[in-house]
């Protein structure tokens, strides 16, 4: 009997790759201002906007978990995808080791990511 | 005996001859900003469920001239970014057909870039709504 043809795995990491992008594409510029920019440097924004209680609400939000556990866990798949297929352009030649690194590493940061989501309470 | 020792072309800078690769490799370079810029938002999370003190230190630390800098540099890469997504999207999505003809390049990327610019402006007023 013909063994059946091997499923590839790509279309999922090609997909995170992609939902990441797209998102950080969409979202990330002002993200990085408003939380690495605006609230430190106390432009634009009140300043309590992320004290602990409002940062706290919103973590303990359904919709607001949500949203963090998606910025946070595909801007790392998308940079893992990203980085582990440019491995090869700068000369190493990349193989199983480099690839458990780079998505091990996204996937790690996904697990702490929900861990803390979890721990935050709701 | 002597081990064999086959030539292997160096890859020494082959991308830096040519302006099509540079811009390639620093739009694939971009992805550094965006996974670095996830771990400061990871550890920002995992400081927010340890209480207000490690949060608030977090906030304090986020104050500080390396970070502000950082910052700086991951708002032009990931600024980059958006604008490399939707210049090579024309390239990466399947072709799409409208009445017949296939969609220019340019619409698919002035489409995509207006989104992106709306999405960023809705949050920035999202925000504002909700800490206001």
């Amino acid at each position: 009997m013909k063994a059946p043809l091997q499923r590839s795995n790509a279309p999922i990491f090609w997909a995170l790759f992609g939902a990441g992008g797209m998102l950080s594409a969409l979202l990330g510029p002002m993200l990085v201002f408003i939380t690495g920019l605006a609230v430190p440097l106390g432009l634009l924004l009140p300043p309590d906007t992320m004290s602990y209680a409002n940062m706290l609400a919103f973590a303990q939000h359904l919709i607001g978990k949500g949203f963090i556990f998606a910025i946070i866990a595909l801007f790392l798949w998308h940079a893992a995808h990203r980085i582990f297929h440019s491995l090869h352009d700068i000369g190493i030649h990349a193989g199983m080791g480099a690839k458990l690194l780079c998505y091990g590493l996204a996937m790690l940061g996904t697990l702490i990511t929900a861990y803390a989501l979890l721990a935050v309470g709701f | 005996m002597n081990k064999r020792r086959p030539y292997v072309r160096s890859m020494d800078g082959w991308w830096r001859k040519n302006p099509f690769f540079v811009e390639y490799m620093i739009h694939e370079g971009t992805a550094l900003f965006v996974a670095a810029y996830a771990g400061v938002l990871l550890t920002g999370l995992v400081r927010l469920s340890q209480g207000e003190a490690a949060w608030n230190s977090w906030l304090t630390a986020l104050q500080n001239p390396w970070y502000i800098g950082f910052h700086l540099a991951a708002l032009a890469a990931i600024t980059y970014h958006t604008y490399t997504w939707f210049k090579i999207m024309p390239r990466t999505m399947p072709p799409v057909v409208v009445g017949g003809q296939k969609l220019a390049g340019w619409v698919i990327t002035s489409t995509g870039l207006a989104v992106a610019a709306a999405s960023c402006l809705g949050l920035l007023a999202l925000v504002w709504g909700m800490a206001r």
